[in-house]
């Protein structure tokens, strides 16, 4: 995939290394990279995912990264139904709207 | 260019924050382990008066205070007769970005402008993020919002990429990391090629900034109901939230109510774990902030924290994961208000505290926030079966595991708290001072007695009694 100069895309970086991070972390988070992810419009003229590219951000600064994806969307939702919820939910309605003796 | 690696960025920690939060920290320091926090408080910030002129100026505040009726009604069902306290809550999702942030937020904000930056940075996850970005836009400041979103197979939380989003519809920049403290290092950096504003969470502006919703939650009750709250209950993670109120409430002159804090009970799991990091459900207001921001406060972004929990709490109390989705469920289902699960941790312990008390006694929960895709206890839920974790119907006090299952109360009864022993807080606050080899000295004493919120006497007992302990451990 490809962007041209002006599109909105997403950059990845490491900003530390395995070996680099702190000495505070857990030993999982210590196995792994410190990374960044950021949006902003692709200053290049053109760049293929996986380059390493420059993007100026909402804020007007410029940074480098690997470019991850372009033209990214937001993909979290509301969910699924959840069964233990729904249940919950219309006992409660149940009770408000008459289900219930002590209910007026 | 200066050096860029961890080490050398962590080691000019102190200049950059000094540049950057536009308070003399050292000023306010004394002998020992002493600093002069009214001295602070009030030399740094405004008089609640101009805290509430700053923030109409940005449509910020005078949230409405509701009685839930219904749910004290529910409640009043299992509670034995003449129990069940009237609980009313504080809707501080009608702020502008949705949430109590925008308090917080807009006192920070205000006062970069004053001070001439161009631009703020605020290292959050959470709601904060959305309440600076949008308080920056109305004060024509540039922002820059740094959240710890991913773990390390670029899996996001759903609630955090919601915030994200958010930030990004107001125009701020977004920079997404990875799981780790060392978002520090990165937020460290930014600040230092930016030349912006620490919009901390913890400067004595952000604290102040929450103070008018004590403030307001006094002038409301009197209002409605002719007297004082016994109770407010706030949800409780870097103790900003409370600290702020309870100083809102003790300048409206409310000094008789007690204050709870309350989060969701995560114990077992570590913040700073890439594998845990999307084994919870709620990114803040929990336990794993909870504890350690109440024991040792000055482990924020800014040199003295102005958040300080101890110095307000009466009562600690824990509700889990699942009770909270529950409670928003039954608000969105008895009382019409539909909002997100974070902000009604609080609220969950409302209902099992309302159900000991005498129906004459008044119970505020002090906030809600927005709603919507990633936020809502769907959402969450769905998030956490993805990552392995069991969604059950029973009583959670049997059945609740943090980072294994959720368990969703069978009825309203199965609502319970634990109670944190607030003794025990306070030990283990000294325990941090004591492991850092800490001589204490006389007037250090006063100052613990108000850091803990306890006399002078007690303090030296325990202290006694944590050395003796920490000396048995070496």
């Amino acid at each position: 995939m490809s962007a041209i100069k002006g599109q909105w895309v997403q950059i990845h970086r490491i900003l530390l290394d395995i070996g680099e991070r702190a000495p505070s972390v857990p030993e999982d988070t210590k196995n792994v990279p410190l990374e960044l992810r950021i949006r902003g419009f692709l200053i290049e003229e053109k760049a293929e995912v996986g380059e390493m590219v420059t993007v100026e951000t909402a804020s007007g600064r410029r940074v480098h990264g690997k470019l991850e994806f372009v033209e990214p969307t937001h993909e979290h939702n509301f969910g699924d139904n959840i069964p233990e919820l729904s249940e919950a939910g219309i006992e409660l309605t149940r009770w408000l709207t008459g289900g219930d003796r002590d209910a007026e | 260019m200066q050096n860029r690696s961890y080490e050398s960025v962590m080691a000019r920690r102190k200049e950059i924050m000094k540049a950057s939060v536009g308070v003399d920290y050292d000023k306010y320091e004394l002998e020992g382990i002493a600093f002069d926090y009214e001295a602070l408080m009030r030399d740094t910030s405004y008089p609640i008066e101009e805290i509430r002129k700053i923030q109409s100026e940005t449509g910020v505040g005078d949230t409405p205070l509701i009685e839930l009726k219904n749910i004290t009604r529910l409640v009043r069902t299992i509670s034995e007769p003449g129990k069940g306290a009237r609980i009313f809550l504080k809707d501080e999702a009608t702020n502008p970005s949705g949430s109590f942030k925008d308090r917080r937020a807009s006192v920070s904000v205000a006062r970069a402008k004053e001070l001439g930056y161009k631009g703020v940075i605020a290292a959050t996850s959470g709601n904060y993020g959305a309440a600076v970005a949008s308080q920056s836009m109305k004060r024509a400041l540039k922002c820059i919002v740094v959240q710890e979103c991913y773990d390390s197979k670029g899996k996001g939380q759903p609630e955090i990429l919601e915030k994200a989003r958010a930030c990004e519809a107001y125009g701020a920049e977004v920079a997404q990391l990875t799981v780790g403290p060392e978002l520090f290092y990165y937020f460290l950096l930014l600040l230092e090629e930016t030349g912006f504003f620490n919009a901390s969470l913890y400067t004595p502006y952000a604290i102040a900034g929450i103070e008018s919703l004590g403030y307001e939650i006094v002038e409301q009750s009197n209002r409605m109901i002719g007297m004082n709250p016994d109770y407010v209950l706030a949800t409780h993670a870097g103790g900003g939230n409370l600290t702020g109120t309870a100083r809102g409430l003790r300048k409206a002159g409310a000094k008789e109510t007690q204050v709870v804090g309350v989060s969701v009970d995560l114990s077992g799991l570590h913040m700073a774990s890439n594998r845990d990091f999307n084994r919870k459900s709620f990114t803040t207001g929990h336990t794993g902030f909870g504890i350690p921001f109440a024991v040792l406060p000055d482990r924020s972004d800014v040199p003295r924290n102005a958040a300080r929990a101890l110095r307000y709490m009466d009562r600690y109390l824990l509700v889990t994961q699942g009770e909270v989705f529950y409670v928003t469920e039954m608000l969105a289902r008895l009382e019409g208000l539909q909002r997100g699960p974070a902000g009604n941790t609080s609220l969950t312990a409302a209902i099992a505290l309302a159900r000991e008390l005498p129906e004459d006694k008044t119970i505020v929960v002090q906030e809600t926030e927005y709603t919507g895709a990633g936020k809502l206890p769907s959402a969450q839920l769905t998030f956490a079966k993805e990552n392995g974790i069991e969604i059950v119907r029973g009583d959670p006090l049997a059945l609740d595991a943090p980072g294994k299952t959720i368990s969703i109360p069978e009825n309203h009864s199965q609502i319970a708290y634990k109670e944190v022993n607030m003794t025990d807080l306070r030990r283990s606050y000294i325990k941090q001072l004591i492991r850092r080899e800490i001589t204490l000295i006389e007037s250090d004493y006063e100052y613990l007695s108000e850091e803990l919120k306890t006399d002078v006497a007690k303090v030296k007992e325990l202290v006694k009694e944590v050395s003796a302990n920490v000396d048995s451990e070496n």
